[in-house]
């Protein structure tokens, strides 16, 4: 399901609906109860969560903050653009690497070694969207699967920063697992896990933003069509590269998080394949809502822990994602996000229905 | 005015416009033509999807081909495409103030004109409804505002009341023939409905086989005997 973009006489399919379905994709705080809701949601997460769990699970759910952030860049190149990379997780160990470098290098703040690992990732994202320029869909798709495959090889032959001097240095007795120190205010778990909460919520504000102004009008119409972008006036190279450019910050921006979460991070964590399952839990949480990128994060790092806990195999992740991506394309084009609301409420009804049907006898 | 001079278009062995000669003087032209005729390619040379081989397109003393295609917008060039283009996800005012921002309108007044163009097509009680809710009918009404909002010099409009039931294309009519004198726009309009291109254009070109056959009053044109063999056929048209 990589192109989400399909020609006018391909017969109606659930590329076309998910093309439609974005319709829906307005902004989805509108409303004051969703509003409310986000706040409430925000607020459990920041205050009412931490105290629920116990290290494991508070260091599962630094890992599903930091993830949702690279999912909504995702989402929005996906939802948004109608464009698709599968080079965004390996992104994420770049802006990893980035972070760690600077980190050893210099002795730049915290927040400043994150938002240059955004910045350096967001660039070198924007230099592999280039042939976004001219490919869609499918080639897209490959060309970024290529890319990623080929920074993975750069990655693992310089390896995580741990300790070494120089640009590409490592240290032989720094051992595999690298970790940047966190920020003064933030060094316990549950301390990280709100930093990374708050980080998360600037990146959707500013996602957020995009989609509510200019550019999130100009992504509308190169997502319905280029010719209608151009005829509108849209400079479509400008605003697919700062798409590309944008969604890889973000990714740039979670590296960064991620090389101080908890154990560290480890070159072999970041297998190319990678980028296919977070493409496959990306649509399944709903690419034209910002909340989908949480739901997605949320498939990504909580349901394997949750399979491992309960002791199932982590492998039947991929049938699982395999169904569940299946269901989304045919029946769900919105993602869970989008379905998980409607089915509750047919649900509500039907039980109202009953009550009510029973009630007269 | 719009000055069309030896325009040649070529895709492999297909020549879809062959030394197209035309000018189009003001007010609102009609375009017609058989399916096939090069009416959509003129207007795609002229939006800049399609490159000529040879020819100049001038337009009040600009060199139009010189242009990057999506500058044209800013110069003043708005269009309208056969299969309805209104950006389904987004609301009819974003629709309008896409091109509003993007066409280089001027920032203030903004909300106003792009508020003012939507009046213009009547648009106003689902001004902030998305383009998703509405019929077809609306959907085009959509496409032109778009195309009328930010002072635009020269207005495409490529067959805009295809599938619309008789009384919206009267409505539709009534708001193309506006175009002129409130907008300030040359307007050319390419359709198969020979009534609403007789409502409409004063002036007529006729395309065939990518040759200009016939140019001139509409009534004449539409008269004409080269004309009627090639498009319209021996039935009387209204």
């Amino acid at each position: 399901m990589a192109d989400v973009r399909v020609r006018e006489d391909v017969e109606p399919s659930a590329a076309t609906e998910l093309e439609a379905h974005g319709a829906k994709a307005k902004g989805s705080l509108k409303r004051p109860l969703q509003m409310g809701l986000a706040a409430a949601f925000v607020l459990f997460a920041l205050f009412g969560l931490p105290p629920l769990l116990d290290s494991y699970w508070l260091q599962i759910m630094i890992a599903v903050v930091i993830y949702s952030i690279l999912t909504l860049g995702l989402g929005l190149l996906i939802g948004r653009v109608g464009m698709v990379s599968l080079c965004q997780f390996v992104l994420l160990a770049l802006g990893a690497w980035v972070a760690l470098r600077l980190h050893y290098a210099t002795s730049i703040p915290f927040p400043f070694i994150v938002l240059i690992a955004g910045v350096v990732t967001g660039f070198i994202g924007m230099l592999i969207g280039l042939p976004a320029l001219r490919l869609s869909g499918l080639y897209l798709a490959l060309i970024t699967l290529m890319a990623a495959g080929a920074i993975t090889v750069l990655l693992r032959v310089t390896q995580f920063p741990n300790g070494g001097s120089g640009f590409f240095g490592n240290s032989a007795a720094g051992g595999a697992t690298s970790r940047l120190p966190r920020p003064a205010l933030a060094t316990s778990d549950t301390g990280y896990y709100r930093y990374c909460i708050v980080v998360a919520l600037i990146m959707f504000g500013v996602a957020l933003v995009h989609v509510r102004s200019k550019p999130g009008r100009a992504w509308a119409a190169i997502r319905h069509s280029e010719a209608t972008a151009l005829s509108a006036g849209v400079n479509t190279v400008l605003y697919k590269l700062w798409a590309f450019a944008l969604a890889s910050f973000m990714a740039g921006v979670a590296g960064g998080l991620l090389a101080a979460a908890p154990g560290g991070i480890n070159i072999n964590q970041f297998p190319v394949q990678n980028s296919v399952t977070l493409l496959a839990v990306v649509l399944m949480g709903g690419v034209f809502n910002l909340f989908g990128a949480v739901v997605a994060a949320l498939f990504l790092r909580l349901l394997p822990a949750l399979l491992d806990y309960w002791g199932a195999s982590t492998e039947l992740l991929n049938i699982l994602f395999g169904i569940g991506l299946l269901q989304v394309l045919l029946t769900a084009p919105g993602g869970v996000v989008d379905q998980f609301p409607k089915d509750m409420a047919k649900l509500g009804r039907k039980i109202a229905g009953l009550f009510k049907s029973k009630a007269p006898t | 005015m719009i000055d069309v001079d030896g325009l040649t278009v070529r895709f492999g062995g297909v020549i879809p416009i062959d030394r197209m000669t035309v000018t189009f003087e003001s007010g609102t032209c009609g375009l017609i033509g058989p399916n096939g005729a090069g009416k959509t390619t003129f207007f795609n040379v002229l939006s800049g999807f399609v490159k000529p081989m040879s020819g100049r397109v001038t337009a009040f003393g600009d060199d139009l081909m010189a242009m990057p295609d999506f500058k044209r917008a800013r110069w003043g060039l708005r269009r309208t495409f056969q299969t309805e283009q209104a950006i389904a996800n987004l609301s009819v005012f974003d629709n309008v103030l896409l091109v509003h921002e993007h066409g280089g309108g001027a920032r203030a007044g903004r909300r106003q004109e792009v508020m003012d163009a939507i009046t213009f097509v009547g648009l106003e009680p689902v001004a902030t409804r998305p383009v998703e809710s509405l019929d077809g009918g609306q959907r085009r009404l959509v496409e032109l505002a778009r195309a009328v909002v930010g002072q635009p010099r020269l207005v495409l409009l490529d067959e805009p009341a295809a599938g619309l039931p008789d009384e919206e294309t009267e409505h539709l009519s009534r708001v193309i023939r506006r175009i002129p004198a409130e907008v300030g726009a040359v307007v050319i309009l390419v359709d198969h409905d020979m009534s609403l291109v007789s409502a409409c254009c004063a002036t007529t070109a006729v395309l065939d086989f990518g040759r200009l056959i016939a140019s001139g009053p509409t009534a004449e044109v539409l008269r004409d005997e080269q004309v009627i063999r090639a498009y319209l056929g021996t039935e009387e048209v209204a």
